[in-house]
């Protein structure tokens, strides 16, 4: 498994599968929802499943988890072709987030983990250890209702972790929060994959999957045209060169690509198949004065665009704007 | 944090027991579990106060008076002989009222004084005593011609003075009255199962939608087997109402020791009042639990409270139709009516209820719980796999997944016909 920009150790590749999905298929009144996906996810990993509202990623999830059963493929998760089965090893975010509005704090984290599995007196017990060690310890005997918003969201996010799960599974845990606690959480899925923890999450923003994930499956029309390494996934991309020349024509401008393209002082263009080598010694006999000259790596954003289509980036970019209202 | 203390999954029990825990205790400390116990005080006290007024109404206007314009010897004699019959012939004899005492050779027009409506004048005795004539309807005065022969001669004293004493020996009951008083206390099960059975169904499905609304139920449908939601659910509101029997009974209890004799009671079901209040029980669980289950499969299709009324109205309506056929077949025991009663899930508590109090054997009861507790155990896995069918269709926003509703459904598919 290939490691990512975000500064994490780059994880083993394992043999163990934390998910292992084969063509899953869900229609609904004759529509296809999630109509064909693979998904292979490594113990350990941060898995994004990336792509625009309305792809198929919710769908996708509920499938993986059990609340839903796909009308054709097979899963398997955490070693149990029923997801059920291994409910108490899992924890789940659903993007709609609701907890009772009567319950104290750290009732509905000990309920949640009672769902999973875990005894109440133990969950009331780590449901208020939680809610202190992360800031919320005057929150314990409030209400939900009594709760912010943004409050009764990470108590939810407590709730699914309380139980200590092998597998956490967020739908689109960033939405809804505010910048430092989207970096909370970044902070938090990190630790949680730094013990081991499996973690997948669906998201439409690509930043997030680009800091976070060893992997990422791109999901566009309930297809998956890319799971793998997000480096692979850039690695579709042919790197842009960026040059910057003292001389601005010569004889030397017969050896740059068909795509190149003057913005600026800027010549910008995909890195040649042959290399840069031949493309230097052209610049150097033809004197062109070289100032400047960058190899710059696709982001995973313009993978996405390459990868999922047009349509899809531009779905994506409404989502997030969107959000941003 | 300490260590992971979880040693597997939940069975499908254990995880109906975390819901039921749940509910129960939400429910038994919320404001809506005290208006379930003063649920049925409202009819009670509508049903007396209302049966009350109607008694008194009845009273006054249901007693027809016969009329007597005689000359006034004549008119007193009657008076004085309905004195002293009525309390030997009791309601046999009808109220009397003198219209008119007549001078002698003084006419009256009976049909006139009948055509003036006078307050309940069903009809009028003219003539003498010896030559009564009695002027009514046909059906009136064909009742009344006994009882006016009879006054008639009693005021002109040709009645006998004596009338020997008659020996009373009561018996406990007649075969008759014994039929007559268990038809009564199997009408009163089935009312009482029947009104505790919609107050409870009604609420497991305001429960569910709540839980929709809170957003909580995919939390729920993700860690746990939707069945497990739906049986954590029904026996949650069954043990609600465990808590409220008890307390209704504890009331009723206290309430005939305070008013003693004061209180109607039942005669004694077929099969004893133990055995009888017991299969009550059973009944009233196994009604609930199927009216329930179909009403928390009805609510996993709605979105909303309009959704969910909407939805429930046929069933409700259903479930009274169902209650009607029990209840004719009260009066059809051993009937084709009754054993399509016991064979219909939904009507065959009620009929088994009712067929306790007329028929001591036992046998069918354990057939019958046998059926219903199959029937409810195919309600709720068919509520739960709708559920997963048909709800948890998509994320929460965007194209299509914002059509969540069932009316949003329809409407999308009819938009998409029409295109």
């Amino acid at each position: 498994m290939a490691g990512n920009e975000s500064g994490m150790a780059t994880k083993p590749a394992t043999s163990s599968l934390a998910i292992e999905a084969r063509g899953l298929v869900k229609r609904f009144d004759g529509f296809t929802a999630v109509d064909g996906v693979d998904l292979t996810v490594a113990e350990g990993a941060i898995y994004g499943i990336l792509g625009p509202n309305g792809a198929g990623k919710t769908t996708t999830l509920r499938m993986l988890l059990g609340i839903i059963d796909p009308d054709e493929g097979t899963r398997r998760v955490l070693g149990a072709e029923r997801p059920h089965d291994v409910a108490h090893a899992i924890g789940y975010l659903p993007e709609e987030r609701g907890l009772y509005p009567s319950m104290k704090a750290y009732e509905a984290i000990a309920f949640v983990g009672a769902l999973r599995g875990l005894p109440l007196a133990e969950g009331r017990k780590r449901g208020k250890a939680l809610l202190e060690e992360h800031g919320l310890g005057y929150a314990v005997d409030r209400q939900i209702r009594q709760l912010s918003k943004g409050m009764a969201q990470q108590v939810q996010l407590l709730g699914t972790l309380v139980h200590e799960p092998q597998l956490v599974v967020f739908d689109e845990p960033f939405s809804g929060l505010d910048a430092i606690n989207q970096g909370k959480l970044e902070v938090m899925i990190r630790a949680l994959a730094a013990k081991g923890t499996t973690v997948i999450f669906s998201t439409h923003v690509i930043a997030h999957a680009e800091r976070l994930c060893d992997e990422v499956a791109i999901i566009a029309g309930g297809k998956v045209p890319f799971a793998g390494p997000v480096d692979v996934a850039r690695d579709r991309i042919r790197p842009q060169v960026r040059l910057e020349t003292r001389v601005q024509d010569g004889i030397w401008r017969g050896a740059l690509p068909a795509d190149a393209r003057h913005e600026g002082h800027y010549w910008l263009f995909s890195l040649p198949e042959s290399g840069v080598e031949p493309l230097l010694r052209a610049l150097i006999e033809g004197e062109a004065g070289i100032l400047s000259l960058s190899i710059e790596r696709a982001g995973l954003h313009d993978a996405f665009v390459h990868i999922a289509g047009e349509a899809a980036a531009r779905a994506l970019a409404e989502n997030n704007g969107e959000e941003a209202k | 944090m300490s260590s992971n203390k979880i040693n597997g999954r939940l069975s499908t029990w254990q995880a109906a027991y975390v819901i039921a825990r749940r509910d129960f205790t939400a429910i038994l400390f919320s404001r809506s579990f005290i208006f379930f116990l003063l649920g049925p005080l409202f009819p009670v006290l509508v049903g007396g106060f209302a049966g009350g007024i109607g008694q008194r109404v009845q009273a006054a206007a249901d007693r027809p008076v016969l009329g007597i314009a005689m000359q006034a010897a004549d008119a007193q004699a009657m008076r004085d002989a309905y004195d002293a019959l009525a309390p030997r012939v009791g309601e046999a004899l009808p109220e009397l009222s003198v219209l008119k005492q007549l001078k002698p050779g003084e006419a009256f027009d009976a049909q006139a004084a009948l055509a003036a409506k006078r307050a309940n004048m069903a009809a009028v005795v003219t003539g003498t005593l010896a030559a009564p004539r009695l002027t009514g309807t046909a059906e009136r005065i064909a009742e009344w011609q006994g009882p006016v022969s009879m006054l008639a001669a009693q005021a002109l004293d040709r009645a006998p003075r004596d009338y020997p004493a008659v020996a009373l020996a009561a018996t406990a009951s007649s075969t008759a009255q014994e039929h007559h008083g268990q038809v009564m206390t199997a009408q009163a099960g089935q009312l009482l199962l029947f009104l505790l059975t919609m107050l409870l169904a009604g609420m497991v499905l305001s429960n569910l939608v709540e839980e929709k609304a809170n957003k909580i139920i995919e939390i729920l449908a993700a860690a746990i087997p939707m069945d497990a939601v739906f049986l954590g659910k029904l026996f949650a509101m069954l043990a609600v109402s465990f808590v409220g029997i008890a307390v209704w009974a504890s009331a009723y209890g206290a309430f005939a020791l305070v008013a003693g004799n004061a209180m109607p009671v039942l005669p004694e079901p077929a099969v004893g009042w133990a055995l009888f209040i017991a299969l009550g029980v059973a009944y009233f669980a196994m009604a609930y639990l199927l009216i329930g289950s179909l009403f928390l499969a009805i609510g996993s299709m709605a979105s909303t409270v309009r959704e969910v009324q909407t939805l429930s109205m046929p069933a409700s309506f259903a479930q009274i139709v169902f209650f009607m056929l029990a209840a004719y077949a009260v009066a059809a025991p051993g009937s084709i009516y009754e054993w399509i009663a016991i064979a219909v899930p939904f009507s065959s508590p009620y009929a088994m209820l009712a067929r306790a109090a007329q028929s001591p054997a036992l046998w069918p009861h354990a057939a019958a719980f046998a059926w219903q507790v199959l029937c409810v155990a195919l309600l709720i896995r068919g509520g739960a796999r709708l559920f997963r069918t048909r709800v948890m269709k998509s994320g929460s926003s965007g194209g299509r997944a914002k059509q969540r509703g069932l009316f949003a459904r329809l409407s999308a598919k009819s938009a998409h016909a029409a295109a």
